[in-house]
């Protein structure tokens, strides 16, 4: 590991002589110190630069995507910490989801899950008997309060400062007292052998959530590995209605990786809300009612396979009518 | 007392104890082998993962929880019996407290297992120590049921000690050299003086005194496992003593079986006698009613004023294609029935009140598959699933494997155990006639001046 850091530094102080002042823009300081891979992790063009005689000159530019420092993801007790100063959050626009789930595909595609392993899912929501249903996707809500975290016996799952909480498939003993505990029936469990890792992962930490072990609990993991390298979670950028956003609160910015917006204001004009607030867990993700949509809830459905459809009979029906149940 | 204690002697149980015949020897094969079969079951839900097993991703934990709680909660009504009759010298108990504490200790060894038969990594098991969270309700759980356990099985100890004795210093014992070692070994040289009995005495009462307040939170701490989760029909706040009662109510009905089989078999009439049926199945009675209230509470309170996860968790309950036949069982044969046979007349002899009890036994557990499965089967948000495995719950070969090794190893222990010493506790029997009075914990000072009534209140 030193040596392989040490090299990535010598490549990297060589390339911050070579090409001066437009370099500087590529990595601070404190990525030198961290010994962490950013010059491996950049990408190189070309860019036209002023020089102090006034004539333009193209250089090569190393363009990091290291966006928070450390950009790998980190291993044992500093994965446990989170990354300072942020607070992730996200937020579901109800009134562009057509359950297309692409979401749920770009997931399981990044996350190398088995085809039945669902760490998003989409549900069909309908609110009260005379209420239009809506589709409601639904990934870990990350709680300030979370359930599973207070029960798990031997800390394998745990809150961070950056609001992620996260699973240590290490450490997991798989009891499943976290996915009792869980009122949104967000986490699975390994029931059989995982599908084996595509990528080759030299260490496992929780950022990555991979490779996942047998007998062990697992859940949306908010991606922080990926925000770490500036890009948005998979399930965020692989949907095609943009109704995913995520962001930092900190921030007060979120993204669904064409708009850009206000947190606050999105959450104040839209008249967002978290589901079930009345449990006490404090939820990161928040909802915007799904007014004014852009597509009839049935185009979602008739997009299924037939046996698929049948899943949602009561609920379209009588989940709520008491009488019909 | 119909027994009084000076006819019994050793000598009535020494022929139980000498060499076993063949058909008790074809009766431990056949339980060895059914307990080996539970382990090869074990063996390929370790080797192959939780897929072999019923449970999936909404019912997490299936009957192996169930089994948690009915098997702890038989071991609680043993510890409790023993331990009172103990500490308020009831004369009338002590032919059947080695029964209960056998039952104790049995139901302990093979119920608190189950747990961890719920573990997706049963080699990561010492990570309960290595970082164990105090937080966490099943961290409440390993302490209190292991203490509760080493608790039990010293009092198991203490109460087998004198009969050790008596067994060594019997002569012409025909058993082999390596048990009569056991004996001189396990009496702890043991030999009746003045001093000997006192302080056996007081260590019978200190273990008495603090296993009646364990096992009250090791099965408190139990139920919290689930109602500490925020989920319809567990997050309730009479759960603790409901479960209390629950565990007392279904140990007392199997010890009554108990004490029917080894009356049968041993031909103990003299010793187990309607006497014990009759007080027992008093017992039985008050805490059906008592159960019968607290079911009642807990319903009552769900349905009246049901929010939706409540009410569709009560309609499954009802309904006859889901869990409605269970309900009507558990409501038939822990309530209805008991009342119909013991609370009247009529019905009531000794091998009905055994019937009644073997069927109260079962209900219990249906009760407690009813309480888990459920639940688990009605998340906030509905399940959607196409694999019908996901949306409802049903009971693989191996936890059924399982579970009847679990019965197995509990028959196998009395079995064992009777053969080691007399199942009547032949020396705590003998000294019943001569009890002390039991020991006031406190006195009340009399605030008058008249001194002569002070000691008569006992």
């Amino acid at each position: 590991m030193k040596k392989k850091g040490n090299a990535n530094r010598r490549k990297f102080l060589k390339n911050t002589i070579a090409f001066g002042a437009a370099a500087l823009t590529a990595g601070s300081a404190s990525t030198l110190a961290h010994k962490t891979e950013a010059g491996s992790k950049g990408t190189t063009k070309k860019v036209k630069v002023l020089t102090t005689e006034g004539k333009v000159i193209e250089v090569e530019k190393t363009v990091s995507d290291c966006k928070i420092d450390p950009c790998t993801p980190p291993l044992g007790r500093e994965a446990r910490q989170g990354i300072p100063g942020r607070s992730f959050v996200m937020v579901v626009d109800l009134a562009r989801c057509k359950n297309a789930r692409k979401c749920i595909e770009g997931c399981q595609r990044g996350h190398n899950l088995a085809p039945d392993q669902e760490w998003l899912k989409v549900y069909l929501m309908r609110d009260h008997p005379e209420g239009e249903p809506y589709w409601f996707p639904r990934q870990c809500f990350h709680c300030d309060d979370p359930p599973c975290v207070k029960v798990c016996p031997v800390g394998a799952t745990f809150k961070r400062q950056d609001n992620i909480v996260l699973v240590d498939d290490n450490r997991c003993i798989g009891c499943k007292f976290c996915i009792v505990a869980c009122p949104y029936s967000v986490r699975i469990f390994n029931w059989k052998k995982p599908p084996e890792s595509k990528v080759p992962i030299e260490e496992y930490s929780p950022e990555v959530s991979q490779p996942a072990q047998i007998g062990t609990v697992s859940k949306c993991d908010f991606c922080p590995d990926r925000s770490r390298v500036g890009k948005l979670p998979y399930c965020v950028s692989s949907c095609p209605m943009g109704a995913l956003f995520f962001g930092d609160k900190n921030e007060d910015a979120v993204s669904n990786g064409t708009e850009t917006i206000r947190f606050s204001e999105l959450i104040k004009e839209r008249v967002g809300y978290r589901y079930r607030e009345e449990l006490g867990t404090e939820p990161n993700v928040y909802y915007l009612p799904p007014v004014e949509r852009m597509f009839d809830y049935k185009r979602g459905l008739e997009s299924l396979p037939e046996e698929k459809q049948k899943v949602y009979d009561d609920i379209i029906y009588n989940r709520n009518s008491k009488k019909n149940l | 007392m119909e027994n009084s204690g000076v006819s019994i002697s050793i000598n009535d149980f020494v022929h139980n104890l000498e060499k076993p015949s063949k058909k008790w020897y074809l009766g431990v094969g056949v339980l060895t082998v059914i307990a080996l079969f539970g382990m090869y079951a074990l063996l390929r839900q370790f080797m192959e993962g939780q897929i072999i097993t019923g449970m999936r991703d909404n019912v997490v934990w299936g009957i192996y929880t169930a089994n948690f709680v009915f098997f702890m909660g038989l071991s609680y009504a043993g510890a409790l019996i023993s331990s009172i009759s103990q500490l308020l010298r009831i004369k009338w108990t002590k032919p059947i407290v080695r029964i209960a504490e056998l039952l104790t200790v049995s139901t302990l060894i093979v119920g608190a297992p189950f747990i961890l038969f719920c573990l997706g990594r049963l080699d990561r098991i010492h990570y309960l120590l290595l970082y164990g969270r105090i937080q966490s309700p099943i961290t409440w759980d390993v302490i209190a049921i292991s203490t509760d356990l080493v608790f039990c099985i010293a009092f198991l100890y203490f109460t087998h000690i004198r009969d050790f004795a008596k067994l060594r210093d019997y002569p012409g014992l025909n058993v082999s050299n390596w048990r009569k070692k056991m004996y001189r070994y396990l009496a702890l040289g043991y030999k009746g003086t003045k001093e000997q009995k006192k302080y056996l005495h007081q260590a019978h009462d200190i273990m008495a005194a603090i296993i009646i307040p364990t096992a009250i939170i090791a099965y408190s701490l139990l139920s919290l496992l689930f109602s500490m989760s925020l989920r319809p029909g567990w997050h309730s706040t009479i759960f603790s003593p409901y479960f209390v009662v629950t565990a007392g109510y279904s140990g007392v009905a199997l010890l009554i079986v108990i004490m029917w089989i080894y009356r049968k078999n041993r031909k103990l009439e003299t010793y187990i006698t309607n006497l014990h049926f009759k007080y027992m199945s008093f017992a039985l009675i008050m805490l059906t009613l008592i159960y019968g209230y607290f079911t009642f509470s807990e319903y009552l309170t769900d349905w009246y004023n049901q929010t939706e996860t409540y009410h569709q968790l009560l309609h499954k309950l009802y309904d006859m294609n889901q869990f409605g036949w269970l309900s009507l069982f558990h409501f038939v044969f822990a309530f209805v029935v008991p009342i119909i046979v013991i609370g009247f007349p009529w019905f009531r002899s000794i091998n009905m009140v055994t019937i009644v009890s073997l069927l109260i036994v079962i209900a219990l557990w249906v009760k407690r598959y009813l309480i888990v499965v459920p639940t688990l089967e009605t998340p906030y948000i509905p399940i959607q699933d196409i694999r019908p495995e996901y949306v409802h719950y049903s009971i693989s070969w191996v936890e059924w494997a399982l579970s009847i090794s679990g019965i197995a190893v509990i028959v196998l222990i009395f079995t064992i155990a009777s053969k080691w010493a007399p199942i009547i506790p032949v020396s705590e029997v003998a000294d019943a006639h001569n009890l002390e009075k039991p020991k006031l914990l406190f006195k009340v000072r009399n605030d008058s001046t008249i001194k002569s009534q002070e000691d008569v209140v006992v």
